[in-house]
């Protein structure tokens, strides 16, 4: 404001004095700003036609050495120090439209004319736009004290100081009861429980609020919520995409995430292994299944489309989604040509594509390479049966399911599946891990088999006209021969095995026939030992344990490894230049090693010097927790986005993110939540209406409303409804009949059954061609591709969703019934109870008067038509039409303006 | 202050227009606050380097066209499959002397083709032709009804397009693009100009045949535009709407007293908390009530007198191409921005029997020939016509070579994808009656002249509507996306 009024100030006193005929004042106008002043100026006017883009007249003002070169006239745009002689300010001042710039334009204002005049009269200094300077630690504003907004922490330094500036007075803290279910739903996305809003109340320590923050920050629910939110920039989905849209087996990655926020594995880490988990030295089943962030990219299947057009599209796809993601970089631009505002040029994008274009993947069906595992659920359920069967403990040994598949044929089990080999080769291994597909000569290897009492191998096999031989060989597959049989044509072949003296032996079993092997035969499973397939009640249930694919990250090597082009005009058919691996010239350099890979792009993304990583994530969870992000282009943080509202803000929370926080997500989440800023009420008072009617100052709290997500797992929660069960493959709760028929009929919507139909939203079966329609209606994205920010709308469809949709009408009932027993048949205290589950309060008289009339209207509706109260209440029972008649109040309560906003 | 008074004033209409519930006693002027708060820009079309300008309160709300429209609605009839062009419109009796014999290599030279593999025979006319109307225009035997309108339409006979597969095609045929995650052209439509009907969604798919098209919903997906511009689909068969209806044991009046006491409970938190998002809620939920009796009363054809259900062929409670044509008309009538037919089958490989020309192709002509024909007649004696923009066509063509999958002739009579030359039409809103653009080789392989692009139709049905494709634009990921991309002509020949 201050600066406003000066530089008005300066323009008139400059115009002044130009009428008076004064020369060679030396006037001290103010220092110019390059970013605030002449940057919007520039990308306004100018950078159409002397940008990234097209280079008009040999003139782009993307680069400073650009700007400062003669253009194709020979003359100089600018002159430093000198606008007399700038061509620029000639330009933009003259008469004839034909010659003045911009051209085919209006004008531009004498206000930017002067602008741009004093700033190159000042020596023309260029800056690079904020977000590319790495962040520096601001001295800590200092506000003078406020008695609503206590100081917590330096968060509220920063907001009261610029509130104190703009002269608006910051709101008082929320109510106890508001401050809880806000928090709550913040960071775990489900409403705080009655009891939790009890304890909190009566709870008046100081440290009340810090408990339930501690508390929630613990809760499994936590991580649910974030993994949420992660997915959308994940573009997280079930099936692959196009055409007929199939199935794709990627759920362990969501599980994947809801582990790694609930463990806060620090950003910096979660980064690494989300893009190169794969890179890491001797990776883990966890490293291997973050890679599946970039699988999430489509697979096309159809008939006659290019296999290679879509790997390629799908790398494009990574590329932009991880400088969105992480850069708050539109990278997209630079496909086609230099960026237009930003300072990227066209190679850049294709030495970005370098780092991601040496995967395996390649648009095939089967999303290869996959990573096959044990579910997390399977596989407790493996270790609490080796451990209840071993001698010595051996669950800490388990690492991941290789060992766990090693550990139980060894020791435990003497029927085995081909899948669980060490490897194979000329065979195909099926999801059910039988061995099929088998060529001449195709084999299967154990390591490290105990040999003490094996005398024998059985293979149970699929009937076969063939005669096939089965030979086991020692140590090598030319090593020494055990055993040798053809198999029978029966459903069972053993084979004896000569004995050899060590304890231990690698065993190669291959499959050999004079004729050939038929496509149809199969190897179901071996057991080691010569009884029959054992029948104990643990090998069984083991037995049934298929191993899950996911879609992982794989680079190639060698001679396989792809080179990178350049694609003329973003083409892919139009190759140009061959490129390396690299980052852009305008942002911190890449620590380079021999090999430069994702491993490399990724930890260039977490070190200290890149300027825009801890600026961008941070203000991402800000956003989350506050409403709306510092700077509010959450996705783009380049020239073209919003400019931070609180830039000190943004840059302390960054330095401190990676240095006393060490990329702690809840750490940096308890500290927002802390502040007062965070704490404040959300009524809208009459002067912060006037005075920041958009709230960019934080003079209040935001009113949120709620997440496709949590609309629906609030509606649960409330009503005693929601399951807590955590992970698994994803359910499918009550959908419309025919949502999926208009897609080719490749899957079917199976309604889950039991507490899956109540799973949180997050479980929901996400089919990228036809989400479920309730969470689009409340503005989820379809995931087909990267969005960082949902925008909020407000729709008659959201109210007939929240209205009519059957878990909605489910949970008004579940509710009702709830209160009916409670209340022990008492319609006011019901009523009250309906709304205070809801809503975490009791009903004011005036309220819990209008829901009487309500009730009482609904009640002579319902007992004039019994059959009608049987079937809304669902319920045979005596008391069936007030349940009806309380079910329409439930159903009220649950479209409450204030039920789906978070205040 | 002029300005912020022009849009109370214009809020304070829109309010007491839609509000037929009683809004006790929320004042006016607390309303219009709340419009100005929500919204710190005017509503009208986003322009080229600037932020959409969505009303979130009203996201919907009508805005001006760049320019006066000369249709004020489009009725979008996608043949998906792709029908053949060779069949229904475009006769080239060349192509019956050169039947069963070697497709030339110079037609195969550098090409490539969704299954075509080898040499494949060229492929004769499968049926019989006709000149008919003023215009002496070509049709086929397969569409009798067609030929008495003919002459209401113009057609475009060398539209081509750059993907031969279907899903891809038809990405491109209603986003633009051929991969996923562009807006559909009704959503780029209802986003530029929003919705004269406040009772029913701006813009409606209905969906028959085979199945839903390949690509999916996203072929009526709002991509980066928020959701609510999204195609919403109405149904002949469950729910017209999903959720429009009540759950069982809940009848209308009970509903309308659930929407009073929501209302009225949200009014008074309105006066606590001064949030203008509640003041829209309280709207929306009026405007969700008149819609559940809207919505099933424009897609209840039971009131239409028995000449109409003979005109277009229609039997109540189908989910069939004849139903939705006679819907299209229900909808245009009650203003819906975007009506967007969608009619698969018509992938006419001749590999099986559903896929011959002679077999399935032509039961998909007798499913659309009458009511297509019907619709036009039908909006035509309503005087929709002349206000209503009817387009027809696949996603690309068909080859004038027989197809051979894999080298080996199909048992059917079949052609294979073909992106260089197809036919399409148009009729009403603003185009020419009985006009004919563009020409093809003497085998309809190649268009040869007034070629039109799959971005030039594009550009000219949003020009028809009164909008410059070049300057209805979202800024996202750092870019002005448009429906045209970089491309696109406006075709001006073919306007009245």
């Amino acid at each position: 404001m201050t600066n406003n009024y000066l530089r008005i100030l300066t323009i008139v006193g400059l115009t002044l004095l130009g009428i008076w005929g004064v020369k060679k004042i030396i006037f001290p106008t103010h220092a110019i700003d390059f970013n605030s002043d002449i940057r919007p100026i520039l990308n306004q006017h100018c950078l159409r036609c002397h940008g990234g883009v097209k280079a008009s007249g040999g003139l782009s003002f993307l680069f400073e050495e650009e700007a400062f070169q003669a253009a194709e006239s020979g003359k100089l745009a600018i002159v430093r120090g000198k606008a007399g002689k700038s061509e620029l300010i000639r330009r933009i001042k003259h008469s004839d439209p034909e010659l003045r710039m911009p051209l085919d334009a209006d004008p531009m204002s004498p206000k930017e004319i002067q602008l741009l005049t004093d700033w190159i009269n000042q020596g023309a200094p260029w800056a690079k736009h904020w977000a590319y300077i790495p962040p520096v630690k601001p001295a800590i504003a200092d506000p003078s004290t406020a008695s609503v907004f206590p100081l917590q922490n330096e968060i509220d330094h920063y907001i009261l100081d610029r509130l104190q500036q703009e002269d608006i007075p910051p709101s008082p803290r929320a109510d106890k009861t508001t401050l809880i279910r806000r928090i709550t739903l913040d960071l775990t996305g489900l409403p705080p429980t009655d009891a939790e809003v009890a304890a909190f109340l009566a709870d008046e320590s100081d440290t009340a609020l810090d408990k339930v923050i501690d508390r929630l920050l613990g809760s499994p629910h936590f991580g649910e919520r974030w993994a949420a939110m992660w997915m959308d920039l994940a573009r997280y989905g079930d099936s692959q995409g196009y055409q007929k849209d199939p199935y794709r087996s990627i759920w362990r990655y969501r599980d994947w995430l809801i582990d790694a926020f609930n463990e806060d594995l620090p950003f910096d880490k979660f980064t690494i292994q989300q893009l190169a988990g794969d890179l890491l030295p001797e990776p883990s089943e966890k490293e291997l299944l973050a890679t599946a962030f970039h699988r999430n990219t489509m697979t096309n299947d159809e008939g006659g489309t290019d296999d290679e057009e879509f790997r390629v599209a799908a790398v494009i796809d990574r590329i932009n989604t991880t400088w969105e993601v992480w850069q708050g970089t539109t990278m997209s631009c630079v496909q086609c040509h230099s960026h237009p505002y930003d300072p990227f040029v066209h190679e850049d994008f294709y030495t970005s594509m370098a780092f991601f274009n040496n995967t395996e993947d390649a648009d095939t069906r089967n999303d290869a390479p996959n990573l096959m595992s044990f579910s997390k659920t399977d596989k407790e359920k493996l270790k609490r049966w080796t451990n209840s069967l071993s001698p010595t403990p051996i669950a800490e040994n388990i690492n991941d399911s290789k060992d766990l598949n090693r550990y139980r044929r060894m020791v435990l089990f003497p029927n085995w599946k081909p899948g669980f080999s060490d490897s194979w080769d000329k065979l195909f291994i099926d999801d059910k891990n039988r061995a099929r597909s088998i060529a001449q000569g195709g084999w299967l290897l154990f390591k490290d088999v105990d040999m003490a009492a094996l005398n024998a191998i059985t293979l149970s096999h699929n009937k076969t006209k063939e005669a096939i031989k089965v030979s086991v060989f020692a140590g090598a597959l030319d090593g020494t021969l055990l055993g040798e049989s053809i198999l029978s044509r029966g459903e069972n072949s053993q084979i004896k095995l000569t004995s050899v003296e060590k304890a231990k032996q690698d065993l190669y079993i291959q499959f050999q026939s004079d004729t050939k092997i038929p496509r149809g035969f199969r190897v179901e499973e071996l057991s080691f030992g010569t009884t029959d397939l054992a029948k104990t009640e643990i090998a069984d249930s083991l037995a049934e344990l298929a191993q899950i694919p996911t879609p992982i990250m794989k680079d190639l090597s060698g001679k396989a490894s792809r080179t990178t082009h350049v694609f003329e005009r973003g083409n892919w058919l139009v190759h140009g230049a061959v490129v390396e691996a690299d980052v852009p010239e305008s942002l911190s350099p890449l620590a380079k090693d021999e090999q430069v890979d994702r491993l490399d792009l990724a930890e260039w993304l977490v070190h200290r010097d890149n300027p825009l990583t801890a600026r961008v994530i941070v203000n991402r969870f800000w956003a989350e927790m506050m409403g709306r992000g510092i700077v509010e282009t959450i996705e783009d943080f380049g020239s073209q986005g919003t400019p931070p509202t609180h830039p000190e803000l943004l840059d302390w929370l960054a330095i401190e993110f990676q240095e006393d926080m060490q990329w702690s997500v809840k750490k940096l989440l308890k500290f927002i939540a802390s502040s007062s800023a965070y704490q404040q009420s959300s009524v809208t008072s009459a002067i912060a209406l006037e005075k920041d009617p958009n709230n960019q100052w934080w003079s209040r709290a935001y009113r949120k409303r709620l997440t496709a997500e949590q609309v629906r797992d609030q509606a649960l929660a409330v009503s005693g409804l929601l399951s807590t069960k955590m992970y698994g493959p994803s359910v499918m709760p009550p959908q419309p009949d025919g949502v999926w028929q208009v897609i080719r009929n490749v899957m079917r919507w199976r309604e889950s059954q039991g507490e899956d139909r109540y799973r949180r939203a997050l479980y929901t079966f996400w089919r990228k061609s036809s989400p479920y329609p309730s969470f689009l209606t409340f503005d989820s994205p379809s995931r087909e591709i990267c969005v960082s920010r949902r925008i909020q709308t407000n729709t008659p469809l959201q109210a007939l969703t929240t209205m009519n949709d059957t878990v909605y009408v489910e949970a008004a009932r579940a509710l009702a019934k709830i209160a009916m027993n409670k209340a022990e048949q008492k319609e006011d205290t019901a009523l009250a109870i309906v709304y205070e589950r809801a809503l975490l309060k009791t009903p004011s008289a005036e309220t819990l008067n209008l829901l009487q009339q309500h009730f009482e209207e609904n009640l002579d509706y319902y007992q004039d038509n019994p059959e009608e109260a049987k079937k809304i209440a669902q319920s045979e029972e005596n008391n069936h039409t007030q349940l009806a008649a309380l079910t329409v109040v439930s159903n009220v309560i649950l479209n409450l303006d204030e039920f789906v906003v978070r205040e | 202050m002029k300005l912020i008074n022009e849009l109370i004033q214009e809020y304070e209409k829109e309010l007491t227009r839609r509000s037929f519930l009683q809004v006790g006693g929320l004042s006016l002027g607390a309303m219009a606050l709340s419009f100005l708060s929500s919204c710190d820009r005017p509503a009208g079309i986003g322009s080229s380097h600037d932020s959409p300008l969505i009303d979130l309160a009203n996201p919907l709300r009508p805005r001006d066209s760049h320019f006066a429209p000369k249709a004020k609605r489009v009725i979008f009839l996608h043949m998906a499959g792709a029908p053949s062009q060779l069949e229904l419109f475009e006769y080239k009796p060349a192509l019956h002397k050169l039947d069963g014999l070697d497709c030339p290599p110079s037609l195969l030279e550098g090409k490539r083709f969704a299954f075509i593999t080898g040499v494949p025979k060229m492929l004769g006319p499968q049926f019989e032709f006709g000149k008919f109307g003023e215009t002496q225009s070509y049709v086929s035997d397969r569409l009798p009804h067609f030929k008495e309108v003919v002459d209401e339409v113009t057609f475009l006979r060398a539209m081509h397009t750059d993907e031969f597969n279907h899903a891809p095609a038809q990405l491109f045929m209603h986003t633009g693009h051929a991969r996923l995650g562009r807006p559909s052209m009704g959503s780029w439509v209802t986003y530029g100009l929003g919705s004269e009907n406040q009772d029913l969604p701006g813009f409606v798919v209905l969906v028959s045949g085979q199945s839903a098209p390949s690509a999916g919903k996203s072929v009526w997906g709002s991509g980066f535009l928020p959701t609510v511009f999204q195609g919403v689909q109405c149904r002949s068969k469950g729910e017209p709407v999903l959720y429009v209806n009540n759950p069982d044991g809940m009848p209308r009046n009970i509903r309308k007293g659930t929407i009073e006491a929501i209302n009225e409970l949200n009014r008074r938190r309105y006066e606590e908390v001064q949030d203008p998002e509640i003041v829209t809620r309280i709207a929306q939920y009026e405007m969700a009530f008149k819609m559940q009796m809207t919505v099933p009363e424009v897609m209840d054809i039971n009131d239409e007198p028995d000449y109409i259900h003979e005109m277009y062929g229609t039997t109540p409670g189908q989910a069939s191409f004849a139903n939705n044509c006679l819907l299209a008309r229900r909808l245009a009538e009650k203003d819906v921005r975007f009506i967007q037919l969608f009619h698969r089958g018509w992938d006419s490989h001749g590999s099986n029997q559903f896929e011959a020309l002679d077999i399935g192709f032509v039961k998909r002509c007798q499913e659309i020939d009458k009511p297509m024909s019907a619709l036009l007649k039908d909006l035509e004696q309503r005087g929709l016509l002349e206000e209503t923009l009817v387009v027809w066509g696949g996603e690309f063509g068909r080859t004038p070579m027989m197809e051979n999958r894999g080298g080996i002739s199909n048992p059917f009579a079949g052609r294979d994808h073909h992106k260089e030359a197809f036919t399409m039409w148009m009729a009403g809103g603003g185009v020419k009656k009985g006009f004919s653009f563009g020409e093809t080789d003497e085998i309809g392989y190649y268009g040869t002249q007034d070629r039109v692009h799959t971005h030039d139709l594009q550009a000219t049905i949003l020009h028809l509507m009164g909008i410059n494709h070049e300057q209805l634009t979202y800024h996202f990921q750092g870019r002005d996306f448009r429906l045209t991309d970089v491309h696109g002509h406006v075709v001006k020949d073919i306007m009245v």
